[in-house]
């Protein structure tokens, strides 16, 4: 069974009463690892009903929707990330990522045509993805120090093509992907829905998924099944860069612009939304809808908190103190 | 240090009881050990043991229950708590700090400070006092990370035994040990019991067992069977209380002499220092044996031949045909697979479930077009496997992590039978495996061979070697040294492999 989409959870009642002297360690061990598990819905589901009923403006079609648009370019980008963390890597890079394909959507979109705008970012992204990877897995080098070096690269490379300037597109047909809407839902919630959809579905069903499980949870014994190790973490990098192209493109598209400066805290975002939707930062456990939870959990604190008219900063510490609580309650529940 | 007159160490274990979900690991245990004494802990696989002796070393806490250590109750929140109290554990699943050195591990968290530095010459003095003392020879200075694991289970024990504690709970100490090594380990524990030390003891070997124990505790199921004297006790007694009347632990019956033709030839393999012009070949269905001290090269020939290690010179042919092999993957294309020492470190997915630890060296099988896992052959497959080697799982999608410790050696064994291969290469197949499934896993090797693979057996148990080849090549200093026909006498085989009859005194 595909037990293994999500770190197999074991289902688990309240253990019966045991021989009378009752010491409540294990009562509360149950507690916590299903706090661990299953906690982070509970607390998304809390708010929700909180800002529903604490807010009138909250519960609308409009304003639900807002959050999806607003949340599009993040999500995508923490999908695609979640599968690097998955297979026991990370990557830092995201936001530049994000920055140097959104350059390079409007730099095509201008000189070579609307359709060149739209699909180079995405090849962009599978090469600056790629690059990651062989760095990554051919060089050695400690994912999070070559992505931190990439980072650093691509950024600079965004503000080389782009000579530093905020390039304008005017073609509609560029446009429309961030701006255009079937009925009342915008082609960005669509492209994020799919891709998050596809996504899981990757992660918790296919071979390749499971490899990814297998070789983020240890490394030694994938190789030793014969998994091309490798190879499979290539690949999630060039997922990464994808889903960091789409991302991009739907920025350009949404504001008819492109600027090396865009996404500047889109790597750390992400990869927070990863953490808190309980996904494990070591590798070997964690599922996508996870991660669509703690995307959507951030913004849910900041819609509300803007809704409510509470300042920007306590929003930053309330989300802060969550992410801590998110990782403690689940190395708290590993320790014993 | 304990004074030898009035034994400490006494350890009362008051109504324990321990759950998982709905499973009871440790159902209303009341036990006492006797203080400067070994006492003997065996069950099959999953009936516990582990988790008692976690929780008397403050691994993990009871649901319910006491514990009195001299009398007074204590509560160790965790092990280094334990510790405090003279407590020390070695655990099934070695737990050392990889890029640390060998003494470093040996004293980390108890090393001798000045002024809160590390006084490194006292460190130096203790560590040499100590192997003076105990006689296992360890590389000092070499990160754990890369020793052998019996190695490392001496590392583990010298740990245990430097911090000086009054009661050792040692699980599985020997499981990676040969003869040899064993027989230091058992006069190591009789000098410790002589200091006032008490020992709790968990083995699978229960002749080692009934040599080294006072005192014997049965646990079936997550509950006391009894405990007795050690000389009330034989081997059969045991069998009977840990596995009632389901025995099925009898003697492995020789497999059918093979010749058909050879599948697997191994010619002239050099691997650096470690193997030196190793040939050799197994015929369709034969169980070659391999024998050898820790550190001879043994794992390192299978780790060659499947591609973990990549050798420098040499020839592998499978089925007449030659092979270029430069990682594991080409060896599995070739239809050879390979049961690693280290089941945590070289063969498991801890955090994933059984199934997909028994299938994922095998998936191609079960891929439907779209590329996913076909979920219900994987049920039925997993299944089957859990059933072929009665595996003690509450079901497929339960976490590895969550198994006994034989258990978890039984799926990693399920992954490759999974495969159907050509070449077996078994590294200890039956590490830490009870008799009954150790019979089923003897069973099933010699079922394998029938079906017409070749095995390369490694094995630290000369008895298990011997019960099971069709011939047996000795190994040492990393070339094949002596080759025996079918059934040699083990004192012949002792001799050729460790350069000693009676297993005295530490090889060279
Ligand atoms: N962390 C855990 N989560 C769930 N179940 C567990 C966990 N640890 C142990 N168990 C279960 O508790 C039972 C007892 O396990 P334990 O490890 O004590 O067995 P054991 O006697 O040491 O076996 P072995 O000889 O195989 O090492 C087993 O059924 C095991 O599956
Ligand atoms: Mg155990």
């Amino acid at each position: 069974m595909t037990e293994g989409a999500d770190p197999p959870v074991s289902v688990e009642e309240s253990a019966p009463a045991d021989s009378g002297i009752s010491v409540p360690w294990h009562r509360r061990r149950i507690r916590a690892e299903h706090v661990r598990d299953y906690g982070i819905l509970v607390v998304f589901a809390s708010l929700f009903v909180a800002l529903s009923v604490g807010s009138s403006g909250f519960l609308t079609t409009n304003n639900l929707l807002n959050i999806l648009y607003e949340n599009a370019p993040l999500g995508i980008l923490a999908c695609g990330v979640t599968l690097v963390i998955v297979a026991g890597n990370f990557d830092l890079s995201l936001g530049a990522m994000f920055a140097l394909t959104e350059v390079c959507a409007t730099e095509a979109a201008i000189h070579w045509g609307a359709g060149f705008g739209l699909v180079v970012p995405l090849l962009a992204g599978a090469v600056l993805g790629l690059i990651n990877g062989l760095l990554v897995t051919k060089l050695r080098i400690n994912a999070f120090l070559a992505t931190l070096a990439t980072s650093l690269a691509f950024g600079g490379a965004a503000t080389a093509i782009s000579g530093g300037l905020l390039l304008q597109v005017t073609s509609s047909t560029f446009l429309a992907l961030g701006r255009d809407s079937i009925g009342q839902v915008q082609y960005s919630v669509i492209v994020f829905v799919v891709l998050a959809v596809l996504l899981q579905f990757v992660l918790g069903r296919t071979v390749f998924g499971r490899y990814c499980y297998g070789v983020g949870g240890n490394r030694e014994a994938a190789r030793q099944s014969g998994l091309r190790v490798d190879r499979i973490a290539i690949a999630t990098f060039m997922i990464a860069g994808v889903t960091a192209g789409i991302a991009g493109l739907i920025d350009a598209s949404t504001t008819g612009s492109g600027s090396s400066t865009a996404g500047a805290n889109y790597a750390l975002t992400a990869i927070a939304a990863v953490a808190l939707g309980g996904t494990s930062i070591f590798g070997g456990a964690g599922s996508v809808w996870r991660t669509v939870v703690g995307v959507l959990l951030l913004a849910l604190i900041t819609n509300g908190f803007d809704l409510l008219g509470v300042e920007a900063f306590y929003q930053d510490i309330v989300k802060g103190a969550l992410i801590v609580l998110a990782v403690s309650v689940g190395s708290l529940v590993e320790r014993r | 240090m304990a004074d030898s007159r009035q034994p400490v160490g006494r350890i009362r274990l008051e109504r324990i009881s321990k759950s998982y979900s709905r499973r009871k690991a440790l159902d209303d245990v009341t036990l006492e050990i006797v203080g400067a004494t070994v006492h003997g802990l065996v069950g099959a696989n999953g009936a516990g043991k582990s988790t008692l002796g976690k929780i008397i070393a403050g691994a993990i806490r009871p649901d319910a229950g006491e514990l009195y250590l001299d009398e007074r109750q204590i509560r160790p929140a965790d092990p280094h708590d334990a510790r405090r109290h003279g407590i020390a554990l070695i655990a099934q699943e070695l737990a050392l700090v990889p890029h640390l050195t060998v003494m470093e591990n040996v004293f980390l968290g108890i090393e001798p400070r000045r002024w809160g530095l590390l006084a490194r010459r006292r460190i130096e003095r203790r560590y040499a006092e100590l192997v003076q003392r105990w006689g296992f020879q360890l590389q000092r200075d070499a990160p754990v990370g890369g020793l052998r694991l019996a190695d490392q289970q001496k590392v583990e024990i010298l740990r245990a035994v430097a911090s000086g504690a009054s009661v050792i709970v040692m699980d599985e100490p020997t499981s990676s040990l040969t003869s040899v090594e064993v027989e230091t380990l058992r006069r190591m524990i009789e000098q410790l019991r002589g200091m006032g030390t008490t020992i709790v003891y968990v083995s699978h070997s229960l002749e080692e067992v009934l040599q080294v124990a006072d005192a014997i505790s049965v646990l079936r199921d997550g509950r006391l069977v009894h405990t007795r004297a050690a000389a009330e006790e034989t081997e059969a007694s045991l069998v009977h209380a840990m596995f009632g009347a389901a025995v099925d632990a009898g003697q492995v019956e020789k497999p059918a002499q093979a010749g058909g033709p050879d599948v697997l030839e191994v010619r002239d393999l050099d691997l650096g220092a470690l193997l030196k012009g190793v040939s050799l070949s197994i015929k369709a269905g034969e169980i070659v044996g391999l024998a050898g001290l820790v550190g001879s090269g043994r794992s390192e020939l299978a780790r060659a031949i499947f591609g973990v290690e990549r050798m420098d010179r040499g020839t592998i042919l499978v089925d007449g045909v030659e092979r270029r092999i430069k990682s594991p993957r080409d060896a599995i294309d070739a239809g050879i697979a390979f049961v690693p020492e280290s089941r945590k470190d070289d063969g498991l997915f801890m955090q994933l479930s059984v199934a997909a630890n028994a299938t994922i060296a095998g998936l191609g099988s079960i891929v439907s077009g779209l590329g996913t896992v076909k979920s219900s052959a994987e049920r039925a497959s997993a299944s089957k496997l859990i059933g072929d080697l009665s595996i003690a799982t509450p079901s497929p999608a339960a976490k590895v992590a969550t198994l006994s410790g034989g258990n978890q050696q039984k799926v990693l064994f399920a992954k490759w039978l999974f495969r159907e291969p050509r070449v077996l290469l078994l590294d200890e197949p039956t590490r830490g495996v009870d008799v009954n499934s150790r019979a089923a896993i003897h069973r099933l090797i010699r079922h394998q061979a029938a079906s017409g693979v070749a095995i390369l057996l490694i094995s630290s148990e000369l008895e298990e070697v011997l019960a099971l080849a069709h011939r047996v090549l000795v190994i040492r200093h990393g070339a094949i040294t002596h080759e025996f026909a079918a059934d040699p006498p083990l004192a012949e085989v002792m001799e050729a492999a460790f350069g000693v009859a009676g297993a005295e005194h530490s090889p060279p």
